[in-house]
C-alpha cells in the first residue's frame, strides 16, 4: 500500500449526504499508477517506490525516459511515494483509487493558479489607502520601514510580486464519496490549482 | 472533463419531483429532525423563483407565503433527499420568470391568476 496517489482535478460541485445535508466537493480523477522502480535503503539511502501516471504514446518520450522505462508502458509523469509494506511491492504492480476509503482524511498538494505580478492588496491582503480626502495611490503599500536607522528595508518585507503558481498543500480534507467506475474521488472542500491540474493526494 | 462532472451530478438527481413552474402554488413536505425524532413539515406557498433548472443537481426553488402578515420565503434544493414530496396545488398564469414583484404587494394585489389549461394537460 502506497502513501499517496496522483490525480487530475475535474471540478467542483455539491453532493447530498445521507442525512440530507449538502456538502461542497472537489471531484478528482485518481490513478491508476504503475510501479516503475523501487528505491532501496542500501543503494539509494531511503526506501521509496517510483510510480508512473497517465499512459502516453512511446514517441512522446524523450530518450533518457525511454531508457529508464525500458520494457514498461510509457507514462507521462513519474512520482515517488513511500510504501508501508515496501518489500511486498514489485515493479509493474498497479495501484488505484482503492487505496482510499470514504470518510478518510487526506491532504492534497497542487500548484495554485498563477496570478502574475500582483499588488500588495491582493497578494498579502493589505488595506491600501483611502480613496478620497486628498489621498494618492489607493492600492499602494504605504510605509515600508523606518528612517535613518536602520536606513534599509528589512528582509521579508511584504511587497508586490509574483502571486500563485506555487506548490500549495491543503490539509485535513475528508473523502466524501468514491465512484469506482470512473475512478472519481470526491473530497470535501477546495483543492489548489485549476480544473485539469495535476494534484497529489496524500494520506494524513 | 465536463462529462465526468455529469457522472457525479446525475447520481444526485431525483426523478420523482413533479414538474412545477414559477407561479405554481405548491405544498412541500419537508423532513425535519428534532433531536433524534424525524417528522414531516408541510410548507405551502407560491414558487417565485427557480434557480439553475431541473436537470442541475444544485438547482433550488424559492417558495413564498404570508404568515401573520409577514412574508416568508424558503429556499429548497430541488433534489434534496429531505424533501418527502412536492404537491402542485394550483398552476398560476404568470408572465415573469422571477416573481419578485410579489414582495411589494399584499392581499388582493398579490393574487396570481390560475392557469386553467395547464391542469388538464398535466
Amino acid at each position: 500500500m502506497i502513501s499517496g496517489m496522483l490525480a487530475r482535478k475535474i471540478g467542483m460541485s455539491q453532493v447530498f449526504q445521507d442525512n440530507g445535508t449538502m456538502v461542497p466537493v472537489t471531484v478528482l480523477q485518481v490513478g491508476p499508477m504503475t510501479v516503475t522502480q523501487k528505491k532501496n535503503k542500501d543503494r539509494d539511502g531511503y526506501d521509496g517506490v517510483q510510480l508512473g501516471f497517465e499512459e502516453i504514446a512511446e514517441r512522446k518520450l524523450n530518450r533518457p525516459t525511454k531508457g529508464h522505462l525500458k520494457g514498461q508502458t510509457p507514462v507521462r509523469i513519474l512520482r515517488e511515494f513511500r510504501a508501508e509494506d515496501h518489500d511486498a511491492v514489485t515493479v509493474g504492480q498497479k495501484f488505484d483509487h482503492s487505496i482510499f476509503n470514504e470518510g478518510e482524511l487526506v491532504s492534497v498538494v497542487g500548484t495554485s493558479k498563477g496570478r502574475g505580478f500582483t499588488g500588495v492588496m491582493k497578494r498579502h491582503g493589505f488595506g491600501g489607502q483611502p480613496a478620497s480626502h486628498g489621498h494618492r495611490g489607493k492600492r499602494l503599500p504605504g510605509s515600508i520601514g523606518q528612517c535613518a536607522f536602520p536606513a534599509r528595508v528589512f528582509k521579508g518585507r511584504k511587497m508586490g510580486g509574483q502571486f500563485g503558481n506555487t506548490q500549495v498543500t491543503t490539509q485535513g480534507l475528508t473523502i466524501v464519496k468514491i465512484i469506482d467506475n470512473e475512478r472519481l474521488v470526491l473530497i470535501k472542500g477546495a483543492v489548489p490549482g485549476p480544473n485539469g491540474g495535476l494534484v497529489t493526494i496524500r494520506k494524513s | 472533463m465536463p462529462d465526468l462532472m455529469k457522472v457525479v451530478e446525475q447520481s444526485q438527481l431525483r426523478e420523482d419531483i413533479p414538474a412545477f413552474r414559477v407561479g405554481c402554488t405548491v405544498r412541500v413536505n419537508y423532513r425535519i429532525s428534532e433531536g433524534n425524532k424525524e417528522r414531516i413539515q408541510a410548507y405551502e406557498g407560491v414558487v417565485i423563483r427557480k434557480h439553475l433548472g431541473d436537470k442541475n443537481s444544485k438547482a433550488t426553488f424559492t417558495v413564498r407565503k404570508m404568515t401573520q402578515g409577514h412574508g416568508v420565503e424558503r429556499i429548497f434544493p430541488i433534489h434534496s433527499p429531505r424533501i418527502e414530496s412536492v404537491q402542485i396545488l394550483k398552476h398560476g398564469h404568470v408572465r415573469r420568470a422571477k416573481l419578485y414583484y410579489l414582495r411589494e404587494r399584499r392581499g388582493k394585489a398579490a393574487r396570481i391568476r390560475e392557469k386553467i389549461s395547464a391542469r388538464s394537460r398535466s
